[in-house]
């Protein structure tokens, strides 16, 4: 075995081993599965957002050229049971059936209706054309603020409102800090604002798709899903099948962002099709489907309340919310806006503290995760109130942000929100990015700007912002109602010649997992990073997990794969000390080498897991094995912040958005691979930018959804996007072994006040108070020129 | 109808019915499914192949157009087990994270590079507007096009030219790929 030191591998800018399918086109997409006698199945959905089912006639559709069969909603009313929700936030949460095939009305427009298997796509699609629907529309609930007003129309008429629940936090209740209404009472100075947070849509690039096999004694579904645990056992629990008798695989998925965070009726359409017929059934949806059928993301109205004293110091803050849960809650949706609910304090001491939210039902598509899930509405928010609070007080907005967050040498400190933030250095994290935004500088470039009246203005805006990631102590989620845990599965496997096999329960669809956990693996194991293997994403390697969302894989997944190394490192010192004649307490590891401490006697771990193969002298009692399992449950959520800034370009005469410059320096905690790192961020960046200009779900009068396809709604291209400035600084997590917070999340929660706070900023002279999101050339120029909505 | 193509270098006579789309008959009936699909108002550009050398959407082509005439995908683009320059590059700078969008926008970056050999950055983001990629941002794209220019401009070494050529040998009559200066 090798003995020099060997670098780690943790902090190397390693490219990644996924890229060498992904570029060469050999990938395992869910719709390149080409099964013996597989069928293909088309759906017809809903053209109206709400309405009664009077008849279906699929006649003439059965009788077509290679159509095995025509499913409806009454054809499998009870077997296809309630879609799942598993967060139920208060006890008297109003949740109607969700079902996978409407039965007898539609409540969005998109809803599955019929489902027609085929020999061949074409000739299911053909089919569906043939199926006749008659339905008696009823009146639709689009506006939540007219939804949960007195007389208003009802998305579900037996529920008797469009509230779902109404969930508070108040800290004079909870005992953490005052009463806000005193604090509003008593403020030398109160801002009021109202922020609309745009309905979105993920928009992941590899439309979902789902393949399903039932010929072998499990039934095997493979899926584009962030979620193959979650997925089987839901399909188990919902369905009534055993457990054991499902395997998921979620082979390379193209993209999630939570929006393939879910148990989709496409999947259990799919699942029960399969199963009746006897035959694997294959369903891609199109672009236009995904875009109206596959689950949005945030939609709220945002009111808040900010007291203050003169000096800036913040007294107060209430939030009340509206949150559109659309017609249905699927998996995750009602806990979505409450997971905000912690985040809306900040980075900042806020000494009394009230949040409300309702959650609207409406006959629009179920909302549910997508990126940073309730934390960039929070954040957004808390940080357009920085910016208003600055302005009321005729203070520099950095100035306030310093005056009112917590200093580096207060951690940990508990919010008022009741969440104790482990570490952080926001001071640090605000120099570097003022330095390298060169803050000073272009503040007078705006002042030059204002004061010659140039049509094109500049605008600097600011975000500092917290997330809280690794998601979740399983306690904290069980307080908060959700149905499972937050914990994560791993195990570490030694084979006989010296690899190693890691399994996962994180499920990754872009993130890089195989690459980081190698590198981890190989610092920890002290092997060759080519000489281990990440499984995942297959419940019969990876039979125990839940999978990828919420900034979880490194934090959580990644502690739990550490946790079962180290079972095999103590396994292996046991035997390694048999093998050397001596006490296993009189050897140390290190650089994948025991040694006797005090000599130079030494075996490999590599060599041991030979020797335990062949099992031929092992000490009595120790089984023939260097493998291991181990679960994580964190202690704590990590913490990652930065300090964004952005400066916008605004040409007052066309209402042009420019986006000059952008710098964010993110304190992430400890680094596995610098590569990966940027990559994330430039993502989440681009994804918050696309919130602040860009992106907007828009529906029609009738509930028609009018951005369905990518021609209307906006995902941006290189030539929407400027280059980014990246930086990062680290203060380590307290709560893992690693020192990691987690980054997938941060530049989607971070970017988008960042350039609003810009944009307002560079036409607030003229008297311009907020632009709401998108910032289109329209909305820029009318907030400028008067007319403004 | 009956057509015959060539795809990555293998020639195929097929029937194919008259609707039949490009990138469903590279995926479905030669299984070349490192071709994609990811929408269906050819917006987003996966499906981004070269047809005689120029980079189309074949989302937009119909099968039976591309009748006589030369398919290039991204399956074809490797030699001997060796990346293509351009393929080394989009892994040398991250310029992926789910991987959907890569073929088609490698396929994509080798016409731009077709037609302006060393773009600038305002260049790639204007060259590569049809492609839509929701995981990078574009930085490391843009990155991953002006190395792959640099590696594959004459004098950048005889290995990557050896590999650039020959793909673009096979790639069209306009071949600037490699040869660069045009």
């Amino acid at each position: 075995m090798m003995t020099a030191t060997i670098e780690p591998e943790v902090g190397k800018a390693r490219r990644r081993k996924e890229d060498a399918r992904l570029i060469t086109g050999r990938t395992r997409w869910t719709d390149n599965i080409v099964l013996p006698g597989m069928l293909h199945m088309a759906i017809l959905r809903s053209p109206v957002a709400h309405a009664r089912i009077t008849s279906i006639d699929t006649s003439q559709a059965r009788g077509m050229s290679g159509v095995e069969a025509v499913v409806t909603g009454a054809d499998i009313a009870e077997a296809q049971g309630s879609l799942p929700c598993a967060w139920p936030i208060t006890d008297d949460m109003k949740s109607p059936p969700a079902p996978s095939l409407a039965v007898h009305t539609v409540k969005f427009a998109g809803e599955a209706v019929a489902a027609v298997v085929a020999r061949s796509k074409a000739e299911a699609q053909d089919a569906l054309e043939a199926i006749e629907v008659d339905y008696a529309e009823l009146p639709v609930v689009l506006d939540m603020a007219e939804a949960v007003a007195d007389g208003a129309r009802l998305t579900h008429e037996d529920l008797g409102t469009n509230a779902s629940a109404t969930w508070k936090f108040d800290s004079a209740e909870a005992g953490t800090g005052g009463d806000v209404e005193q604090a509003i009472a008593d403020g030398e100075v109160v801002v009021h604002r109202t922020f609309r947070q745009q309905r979105l849509i993920p928009a992941f690039m590899e439309p979902r798709s789902v393949v399903v096999d039932p010929t072998g004694e499990q039934l095997t579904m493979w899926s584009a899903t962030q979620i193959p645990h979650i997925l089987r056992l839901m399909l188990a629990m919902t369905l009534g099948v055993a457990e054991h008798k499902i395997r998921v695989i979620a082979p390379d998925v193209g993209g999630g962002f939570g929006g393939k965070l879910q148990v989709t009726p496409e999947e259990v359409i799919a699942f029960l099709v399969a199963r009746k017929l006897g035959k694997p059934v294959k369903y891609t949806e199109t672009r236009s489907e995904s875009l109206q059928a596959a689950h949005h993301g945030r939609d709220q109205i945002q009111k808040l309340t900010m007291a203050a004293r003169r000096d800036g110091t913040i007294t107060g803050l209430k939030v009340e919310l509206l949150a559109d849960m659309g017609a249905y809650l699927r998996l995750v949706t009602p806990g979505v806006p409450i997971l905000g609910a912690f985040m809306f304090n900040a980075i900042y001491k806020i000494p009394a503290y009230h949040f409300a939210c309702t959650n609207v039902f409406t006959n629009k598509t179920p909302t549910d995760a997508y990126r940073g899930a309730g934390r960039p509405e929070a954040t957004f928010a808390i940080e357009r109130m920085m910016d208003e609070l600055a302005v009321e007080l005729g203070m520099e907005p950095l100035e306030v942000r310093e005056k009112n967050w917590i200093k580096h040498e207060e951690f940990p400190y508990t919010t008022v929100s009741t969440l104790t933030y482990d570490s952080g250095n926001y001071e640090a994290a605000t120099a570097k990015a003022k330095d390298l935004f060169g803050y000073d500088a272009l503040r007078a470039e705006q002042a030059e700007r204002r004061a010659k009246n140039d049509p094109v203005q500049l605008g600097i805006g600011i975000s500092t912002f917290t997330e809280m990631c690794g998601l979740a102590p399983s306690r904290v989620l069980g307080s908060l109602s959700y149905g499972a845990g937050g914990w994560e599965h791993a195990a570490v496997r030694m084979l006989p010649t010296g690899k190693v096999e890691v399994v996962t329960g994180s499920s990754p669809h872009g993130q890089g997992h195989e690459t980081a956990w190698s590198q981890i693996v190989a610092d920890q194991l002290g092997v060759p990073f080519e000489d281990v293997e990440i499984l995942h994403g297959d419940t019969q390697s990876s039979h125990k997990g839940m999978d990828t969302y919420g900034s979880r894989s490194l934090t959580v997944g990644a502690m739990a794969v550490l946790k079962a190394g180290h079972k095999v490192i103590d396994k292996a010192r046991t035997i390694a000390a048999h093998m050397m004649e001596c006490a296993p307490d009189d050897v140390e590891f290190e650089a994948g080498k025991f040694t006797v401490r005090g000599t130079d006697s030494s075996v490999g771990i590599q060599d041991v897991a030979l020797a335990v193969f062949a099992a031929h002298d092992l000490p009595d009692g120790v089984e023939p094995s260097l493998d291991s399992e181990a679960t994580f449950d964190p202690e704590n959520f990590s913490f990652p912040h930065g300090t964004h800034l952005c400066a916008t370009e605004v040409d007052t005469e066309t209402g042009q958005v420019r986006i000059r410059s952008y710098v964010c320096v993110d304190d992430i905690g400890a680094v596995i691979n610098p590569l990966i790192v940027e990559g994330q961020v430039h993502g989440g960046l681009a994804q918050g930018i696309a919130q602040a200009l860009f992106e907007e779900a828009v529906h029609d009068e009738s509930g028609t959804l009018t951005t369905g396809t990518l021609v209307d709604y906006l995902v941006p291209s290189a030539a929407d996007l400027p280059s980014f400035t990246t930086g990062l600084t680290e203060t380590r997590a307290t709560s893992n072994e690693l020192g990691v917070k987690g980054v997938g999340e941060a530049g989607t929660i971070a970017s988008t006040p960042a350039v609003v706070n810009a944009v307002v900023d560079a036409v607030r002279h003229l008297g311009v108070a907020d632009i709401e999101m998108p910032c289109t050339p329209m909305r820029v120029w009318q907030a400028i020129h008067g007319g403004a909505r | 109808m009956r057509i015959s193509v060539t795809v990555d270098g293998t020639k195929y006579d097929d029937d194919v019915e008259p609707r039949t789309l490009l990138v469903h008959y590279l995926r479905e009936q030669l299984g070349k499914t490192g071709t994609v699909v990811g929408c269906d108002t050819s917006n987003c550009g996966a499906c981004t192949v070269h047809l005689d050398g120029h980079s189309v959407k074949s989302c937009s082509v119909l099968a039976v157009q591309a009748d006589g005439c030369e398919v290039n995908t991204i399956e074809g683009l490797e030699r001997d087990g060796q990346l293509h320059p351009m393929q080394q590059a989009f892994h040398d700078n991250h310029a992926l994270q789910c991987g959907f969008c890569t073929p088609g926008m490698i396929m994509q970056s080798l016409d731009l590079l077709a037609d302006n050999p060393n773009p600038n950055e305002h260049e790639v983001r204007e060259g590569l507007e049809g492609n839509l990629c929701r995981c990078t941002g574009y930085q490391n794209i843009v990155r991953a096009v002006q190395d792959a220019a640099g590696k594959m401009s004459p004098g950048a070494g005889p290995e990557v030219e050896r590999v650039a050529n020959e793909v673009a040998g096979r790639h069209s009559a306009r071949t600037p790929v490699s040869s660069g200066g045009e």
